[in-house]
């Protein structure tokens, strides 16, 4: 159903495009047509910038030890070699860590999700008894934290060192995305809510049936949000994990850039023989670890973008 | 779904209660319209019973509140350690809150430590250079961004320029050691140039360490950063440029008169939330990318607290008193730049 206030609100963004695309209404200056020429390099500076750091570890990742020893590596392979590349991928351990990033990064998820859109529901309802000071209490962490060590002492007093759980309950609920959550339940169209409860269900059908399944793009933002943090995340497992099968992967490469080799081959031997050894193995490390980032990144991205403007407009 | 006449009878409006265009219902206050779409008025259902009414939702709350509870309140508490003796393992609450009470004895112990405003002066000049590179190049990227007229070629850059964003610090890191390794990427160019002979050992180096610091995070941030400000870019009215280009006024100052004056709340309220994490400046990649060689310019108030609190020989009560320094500073930093910005700009957090 197309309102007259549908057409209204969608007309002058439409004139502003067809202005935006015909920018022959107004003719360029000499000045800015040098300006527009200059842009162009400067744009295509900062992606090359961007990348070529990357590639350059792609190309490590894939080289001869010799080649990176002596430096010659650039953004191609050279002296080509899955050497290395198999030294990570027949470590155990590597795979091991591997797995729990993939645990934690589910497990993570799906609570911080429950806990943050049912939060969310909750105090986006106007009518209930409380809700300001609800805000309130999640409000206030982002402008006042306990620090590092009071959260320390908590979890080693909680008995949750070296537990999953160290991982995936502190810092469950980011306040960001329940103020975007919140938001978006506001925007929902109370008619369909009204429907519901009309027709006899309650305030839990109401969200887990109408709510929920009606918000699935900025579920999927959000899903995302928390999912690529953990993914990302070591100063968790580095300050509350101390076995080595429990770290995530992140961990595996942060030892390896201290200099801590994972099968423990960095005692005695070679100082400069095993650095070189570890220029490699860093670079498969790293190369595998932001792979699956990589491949998904261009598809899921514009979600990213959304959850942000959607936050900017809360804030 | 209209509202008829007959519906609005039977929904027995207060006086004053108008209906909306859209079908909403515009009341008068005092009153409220419940999810059922009846409308309430607080002196007809008192509190307790639309709290009971409303239990289910209380449900949805009550996990979130104990997790807000445990792991963000009971730490903020767990900050009194800071002026309490601290002995681990003690029965509880002594094991949260300490043992017994010392006064500004640690507050005093690093106050008086002329190391301590050492890392504070790094972390300031840190903090500042961060703010002074990573603030404004965002603007000036989206500002250029905005003049692309290929369309896929700005949405080529923008995929590519928040790329960085999505990596893991730890992968930034590395990526950081590896470049600046002596037989990384930058020495191997500046060598075959020309310009230096043997390898500079770059992260050896007090003096390169905040210059490599400062562009990684420009590596990282500048992309991501344009997001809001290409947002708000597409708000700023089309008929100010017209009106400016009739009044004669060129490419540049339109972009200084137009669009800078746009886009000045989205910067004000970056800038705020910039101002209140000054002091927690770069922490994660800081321990990861800084050591004993560079601690003299590299070491921040948070690396520095992490090594007395958490190192060799613990000492939580001193390392939680200058966490909580850095926390104290924080929230006053925040809060004096948004009263600010509120005064002088009408744009603020909250």
């Amino acid at each position: 159903m197309v309102s007259v206030s549908d057409i209204r609100e969608s007309g002058p963004a439409k004139v502003a495009d067809l202005t935006r695309s015909k920018p022959t209404v107004i003719k360029d200056t000499p000045g800015y047509k040098v300006f527009r020429i200059v842009n162009l390099v400067v744009m295509v500076v900062v992606c090359a910038v961007i990348i070529l750091p990357l590639l350059n570890i792609v190309a490590l990742a894939f080289s001869s030890e010799a080649a990176v020893t002596s430096g010659q590596v650039g953004f191609w392979p050279v002296g080509f070699s899955t050497s290395t590349f198999m030294v990570v991928v027949s470590d155990s351990m590597f795979w091991r860590q591997y797995l729990n990033t993939v645990i934690y990064t589910v497990l993570y998820t799906l609570i911080a999700m429950f806990l943050t859109t049912t939060f969310a529901y909750a105090i986006s309802r106007k009518d209930l008894v409380g809700k300001s000071f609800f805000t309130w209490v999640a409000l206030f962490t982002m402008f006042f934290s306990g620090g590092m060590i009071p959260s320390y002492v908590l979890i080693r007093e909680l008995h949750m060192m070296d537990t999953i759980w160290a991982m995936v309950l502190p810092g469950t609920i980011s306040v960001f995305n329940l103020l975007v959550m919140k938001t978006s339940f506001e925007n929902f169209p109370k008619e369909l809510e009204e429907a519901a409860y009309v027709d006899g269900m309650t305030t839990y059908g109401v969200f887990f049936r109408i709510v929920l399944p009606l918000s699935k793009a900025i579920i999927a933002t959000m899903v995302l949000f928390y999912a690529v943090s953990m993914w990302n995340s070591w100063w968790g497992a580095f300050l509350y994990l101390t076995q080595k099968d429990l770290f995530p992967v992140t961990m595996y490469l942060r030892n390896l850039i201290a200099g801590i080799n994972s099968q423990g081959g960095a005692a005695g031997g070679d100082v400069a023989a095993q650095a070189q050894i570890n220029a490699n193995i860093k670079s498969v490390a790293m190369v595998l670890t932001v792979l699956p980032i990589i491949c998904v990144y261009p598809f899921v991205q514009k979600y990213f973008v959304s959850g942000v403007m959607l936050g900017a407009v809360k804030a | 779904m209209s509202i008829t006449a007959s519906s609005l009878a039977s929904r027995n409006l207060p006086k004053g209660a108008k209906v909306l265009p859209d079908g909403r219902l515009k009341l008068p206050k005092g009153y409220w319209q419940g999810p059922d779409g009846s409308v309430r008025h607080a002196q007809t259902m008192p509190t307790w019973k639309r709290m009971r009414k409303d239990w289910r939702l209380y449900t949805f709350v009550a996990l979130p509140l104990l997790y807000f509870l445990i792991f963000c309140y009971v730490p903020m508490i767990g900050n009194v350690i800071a002026f309490r003796k601290y002995i681990p393992g003690s029965p509880f609450p002594y094991n949260i809150v300490g043992s017994a009470w010392r006064g500004m004895t640690y507050v005093e112990q690093f106050v008086t430590n002329p190391a301590f405003w050492g890392v504070f002066t790094n972390t300031l000049i840190i903090a500042a250079l961060s703010l002074i590179f990573t603030f404004p190049l965002p603007i000036i990227l989206a500002l250029l961004l905005n003049e692309l007229r290929s369309r896929r070629f700005k949405r080529f850059v923008q995929t590519v320029s928040y790329l960085p964003h999505f990596l893991s610090i730890v992968l930034v890191a590395g990526l950081i050691l590896q470049l600046t390794a002596s037989n990384g990427l930058i020495n191997a160019a500046l060598m075959k140039i020309g310009m230096i002979d043997s390898p500079i050992l770059f992260m050896q180096d007090a003096g390169w360490f905040r210059p490599i610091y400062i562009i990684s995070q420009i590596w990282q941030t500048v992309g991501w950063g344009t997001i809001l400000y290409l947002a708000a870019l597409t708000q700023v009215d089309d008929q100010q440029y017209e009106a400016a280009a009739i009044d004669g006024a060129g490419r540049w100052r339109q972009t200084w008169h137009v669009t800078l004056p746009g886009i000045r709340p989205t910067m004000i309220v970056l800038l705020v939330l910039n101002i209140g994490s000054f002091l927690g400046v770069g922490f994660e990649k800081i321990i990861l990318i800084y050591n004993p060689a560079t601690y003299e310019t590299g070491d921040v108030l948070s690396t520095y607290l992490y090594r007395i609190g958490l190192g060799t020989v613990p000492q939580y009560s001193l390392a939680t008193a200058i966490g909580l320094f850095q926390s104290v500073i924080g929230l006053i930093l925040i809060i004096v730049s948004n009263v600010v910005s509120r005064r002088l700009t009408e744009a603020s957090l909250w």
